[in-house]
């Protein structure tokens, strides 16, 4: 029963709530979204223990839409999507109770915006048609906009319509070549439809349309990743927007783009994707986009500004992880993909919780915070080093993981990868030193109040997060490895067998 | 039902909803000749005007129930779902109209009730283009059309502008209506008849295309070109839609344009369509009407030419659905011009609702704030400016995308990526808006207190609301009709492979 309604509940439910949100009074916006969200991630936790490893896409259910050009609603969740839909439904309780204090106008609306949000992101990660995918693709693009755009810094104009027309850009051309690829399949079998798997069914046939394909959706999910030299527009948006939208932004949008990989882009164009040139390319600039983004990171006086280009850095490490192809490192990079989600997300609240007593994100405003916020600085040491990758934390198993698994497929980019993880260590420790510890130079900050209980609430499940998946991260790998495995035999066949397992038995 | 428009009986069944309009707009006349003194009066004919476009509607929805249609006979009335589609659009623009122009024309004290009267002449006009099987039934219409809307361009003739928006229309549509008539002379020369199912038959006969058939072709184009505001003959738009009164432009920027749709979409295929070279002419013309319709509205700080050249660009999309020359492609046409209409009108009465006390150059920075003020005027412009940029869960999304889907299953691929780049050009010119209403502060305190929209305007823009996301979501009624429509244009036993269908 649960298998045939979770789905269509998790993306109904938010947009009611999102209705009921505007309509209720402005100042229960936020207690009726909270509730709203909790129930939300209620409905999705037993996707967990109902979810079936090795059972290929699970949960589907398939409703014809617009029958004229073969449109159904159709969703499903396999080992890939599974923890993007948990890691969204997780972040957004959180977020909701994090912008608590932090939102002051329009309540409603915010609120509602965050409840439309949820929709369009579980979407993306659910939808099993191209035609649904895309729509939720842009859906999700309009209520970020406003959040940036009316909650937002003093420079938000800019950093919202930057944000829109670069992901605008990139996905109608993606529009383009869904259209291609259904016309393809359209004509090569007689049957039209959006369906991801009659699609995919077709895409060998291609020839040499498929460079032209990739190109396109390359394009949209590079854009978002964000892949150098496309992710100009992430430093502004994440910046500017509101706490709960950098959150949003860095912990499940960006995570949108390396799902595109993983679901379209490589499955449905193998060939190019595989290709000698195409992985020179990217692996180069993922590579580039780890040194890069960290050494930027490390010259930025914004503390915002550098948990932004650290997730390029970080992302890097996952399209590595997922072009190297290999078991370790498909599911390493699936794990960055949940751990950075924690971990960044977890920065970014902490900075704004700080930002909201001192209203200066400037790391050279701190210093010497430890002895007035004690907590506050414990738990920003316990996320950086997270965020660096300790052994003991999330960080250090995903990144690890990646790093082994690439090792096989590309020892010298890898090689040149590790020291990306240095670099991370040095600008995130450098910043903690200047904010919590070095001597206490600005009387301002004497006065600062340590963290309070509502905002405990929004860290302690990030920080059980961080610690559950650096010690014991078996039960998410072992629900991983049959969609990861899966998605590699399709890719190169016959190459899994020899490597070793991770997740049964094996540390 | 089949008609046999020699049967007397017959012809005036086909011409049913033009002579119940012909009928109640002599009705308005006589009332207007009566009573055409005080604001009462003007509403009084609003209503009279808004049964006449009601009754039309029915009349139209009968034949299109009984499926009459002309089928087997030479005619020079067409009468087919695609007429009937194009006539709803026509009737809905006009409705609208109207419902955003009674307040409009007491507020600018424009008290004459003739303004109702040309409306409908205009429709009528309208409803003839789309109806014509024959050249000249075409041209009729056009000139009915256009006498009506060269008058109402200039209706608010106490501003200069106004009356600069009539002349220069006038002057430069007479000069475009000569082309037209010049590429039907030389047509007629060509083939012998003005007749489009006759052309057709005699171009397949004939074989070979003589430079008087290309001449004659070439200056349709023209004539054509300069009513759907083409680029390069857009050059009248911009003055000719920002002098005239809001609710006008609001009626030219689409039931004037989609009529002049109808009429070349019907032109092409039921008489040009064995001559293929049209489709290179309008593969270039669709390529720079985008281009150019979105580069112009890029510059524009005024809401109102920013529209203008909106509509210039979103005819280069209908002109892209036109070059894909399907059914498909036709269908796709009806569909957006549905949804451009509802869209656009909307965008215009909002307008209306902003622009008062003869101050019409609304710039985009004007609307700062709005949306504290006047959260359902913010956003149902809002959702206007979405669905003109094409975004999913609108009606202009699937406009949109069912003209890609056109345009590339005919293998127009470089025309689709050329349509979606520069519709992420018109991000530039339709994000703004919605910036200035929802992220700007209102400058003064005072500065929206008199935006706002009567009852009936309200009413229109809702309708306009409900449409949009209603399509959005559920156009599956929509494609049956537009599908439909499009197959009675299209030579009947000329399958295609589409997808639509399947």
């Amino acid at each position: 029963m649960y298998a045939r309604w979770v789905l269509t509940v998790l993306l109904a439910w938010p947009l009611v709530a999102g209705l009921v949100v505007l309509l209720v009074p402005a100042r229960l916006a936020k207690h009726v979204a909270l509730i709203a969200s909790l129930i939300e991630f209620a409905i999705s936790v037993p996707l967990w223990w109902t979810f079936v490893p090795s059972g290929g896409m699970q949960f589907t259910v398939d409703y014809p839409w617009i029958a004229a050009w073969g449109i159904h609603f159709s969703v499903g969740v396999d080992g890939i999507s599974l923890f993007l839909v948990l890691l969204t439904t997780f972040l957004m309780p959180l977020s909701v109770l994090g912008s608590w204090s932090y939102i002051t106008k329009r309540e409603g609306g915010f609120y509602a915006l965050l409840l439309v949000l949820t929709t369009g992101m579980i979407g993306v990660f659910v939808a099993l048609d191209l035609f649904l995918f895309y729509v939720m693709w842009e859906v999700m693009l309009i209520p970020m906009y406003f959040i940036i755009g009316v909650w937002g810094g003093d420079n938000r104009l800019y950093a919202a319509i930057k944000f829109f027309i670069y992901t605008f850009f990139g996905s109608l051309l993606m529009l383009v070549a869904i259209l291609v690829l259904y016309l393809h399949a359209g004509t090569a079998t007689g049957t039209y439809s959006f369906a991801y798997a009659h699609v995919l069914s077709q895409a060998q046939t291609l020839g040499g349309a498929a460079w032209w394909l990739f190109a396109a959706f390359f394009l949209a999910f590079a854009i978002k990743v964000p892949l150098f030299p496309l992710h100009t527009w992430l430093p502004d948006a994440h910046v500017e927007a509101p706490t709960a939208g950098s959150v949003i932004l860095a912990g499940i949008l960006l995570k949108m783009g390396t799902y595109g990989f993983l679901r379209f882009a490589l499955p449905l164009f193998p060939t190019v994707a595989l290709s000698q040139p195409v992985q020179l390319v990217i692996v180069i600039l993922s590579l580039i986009g780890i040194i890069y983004g960290g050494l930027v990171a490390m010259v930025q006086p914004d503390f915002k500004k550098l948990i932004a280009y650290s997730s390029v850095a970080h992302l890097g490490f996952v399209m590595l992880g997922i072009w190297a192809l290999t078991l370790q490192s498909v599911q390493g990079a699936l794990l960055v993909m949940i751990n950075h989600g924690i971990s960044t997300g977890a920065l970014f609240f902490l900075v704004g919780m700080i930002y909201e007593r001192r209203h200066s994100r400037l790391i050279e405003s701190y210093g010497g915070i430890a002895r007035v916020v004690p907590l506050f600085a414990a738990i920003l040491t316990i996320v950086s080093l997270s965020s660096i990758a300790l052994p003991g934390t999330n960080g250090f198993v995903g990144e690890f993981l990646v790093l082994v698994g690439s090792f096989r497929t590309y020892p010298i980019a890898t090689a040149l990868a590790t020291t990306g993880v240095i670099v991370a260590a040095a600008y995130l420790l450098t910043a903690l030193q200047r904010v919590i510890y070095n001597p206490l130079t600005h009387p301002e900050n004497e006065k600062l109040t340590d963290l309070t209980p509502r905002e405990i609430l929004v860290l302690v499940p990030l920080l059980v997060g961080i610690l559950w998946i650096g010690i014991y991260p078996k039960p998410i790998l072992q629900r991983m490895e049959p969609a990861a495995r899966a998605l590699i035999e399709q890719l190169k066949p016959g190459t899994t067998q020899t490597q070793p397992t991770i997740g049964d038995g094996q540390p | 039902m089949n008609l046999d428009p020699s049967v007397p009986r017959d012809l005036l069944l086909s011409l049913l909803p033009e002579l119940v309009l012909t009928a109640w707009v002599l009705v308005v006349l006589l009332f207007v000749a009566w009573r055409h003194q005080t604001a009462r009066d003007l509403r009084i004919t609003g209503w009279l005007t808004l049964a006449a476009l009601v009754s039309t509607a029915i009349a139209i929805w009968w034949l299109w129930w009984n499926r009459a249609g002309v089928r087997g006979v030479v005619s020079m009335i067409a009468a087919d779902d695609f007429r009937w589609v194009a006539d709803w659009v026509f009737v809905g623009a006009a409705a609208l109209t109207v419902l955003i122009s009674i307040a409009y024309l007491e507020r600018e004290q424009l008290l004459a009730p003739e303004y109702y009267v040309l409306l409908l002449f205009g429709t009528i006009g309208m409803m003839l283009m789309a109806a014509g099987a024959d050249l000249m039934v075409i041209f009729l219409g056009l000139e009915l059309m256009s006498v009506a809307v060269y008058v109402l361009a200039g209706f608010d003739r106490r501003r200069a502008r106004s009356a600069e928006a009539a002349l220069k229309y006038f002057l430069l549509g007479a000069f475009a209506s000569g082309f037209l008539l010049y590429g039907i002379a030389l047509v007629y020369g060509a083939t012998g008849t003005t007749n489009l199912g006759m052309i057709s038959v005699q171009l397949s006969v004939i074989r070979q295309q003589s430079a008087m058939l290309l001449a004659g072709l070439a200056m349709l184009v023209v004539g054509f070109g300069f009513k759907i505001a083409a680029v390069p003959f857009h050059m009248w738009a911009p003055d000719v839609y920002d002098g005239a009164p809001t609710p006008v432009t609001a009626f030219m920027a689409t039931g004037v344009k989609a009529a002049a749709f109808a009429a070349l979409f019907r032109v092409m295929y039921q008489a040009f369509a064995g001559v293929p070279v049209w489709h290179d002419i309008m593969w270039w013309l669709a390529v720079i009407t985008m281009i150019g319709g979105n580069l112009f509205a890029l510059g524009q700080r005024s809401l109102k030419r920013m529209l203008a050249y909106s509509s210039v660009a979103h005819a280069g999309y209908l002109l892209v659905a036109l070059t894909a020359g399907s059914a498909q492609g036709t269908s796709a046409f009806l569909v957006y011009v549905v949804a451009y209409t509802l869209m656009s009108l909307g965008a215009f009465a909002v307008l209306i609702a902003k622009g008062r006390g003869g101050e019409s150059d609304v710039t985009i920075d004007d609307l700062s704030g709005l949306a504290n003020r006047r959260p359902w005027l913010a956003f149902a412009l809002a959702v206007c400016m979405l669905s003109l940029l094409g975004f999913p869960g609108t009606a202009g999304f699937i406009g949109k995308w069912y003209i890609l889907i056109a345009a590339t299953s005919a293998g127009q691929n470089t025309l689709a990526a050329i349509m979606v780049l520069t519709s992420v050009v018109s991000a530039g010119y339709y994000l703004p808006v919605i910036m200035a209403m929802y992220m700007k502060p209102e400058p003064i305190e005072a500065a929206h207190v008199d935006v706002r929209l009567d009852r009936w305007a309200n009413a229109a823009v809702a309708a306009v609301v409900v449409g949009l996301l209603l399509f959005g979501v559920w156009p599956n009624r929509l494609f049956d009709l537009a599908k439909t429509a499009s197959d009675s244009v299209h030579a009947v036993g000329a399958t295609e492979q589409s997808p639509s269908g399947h």
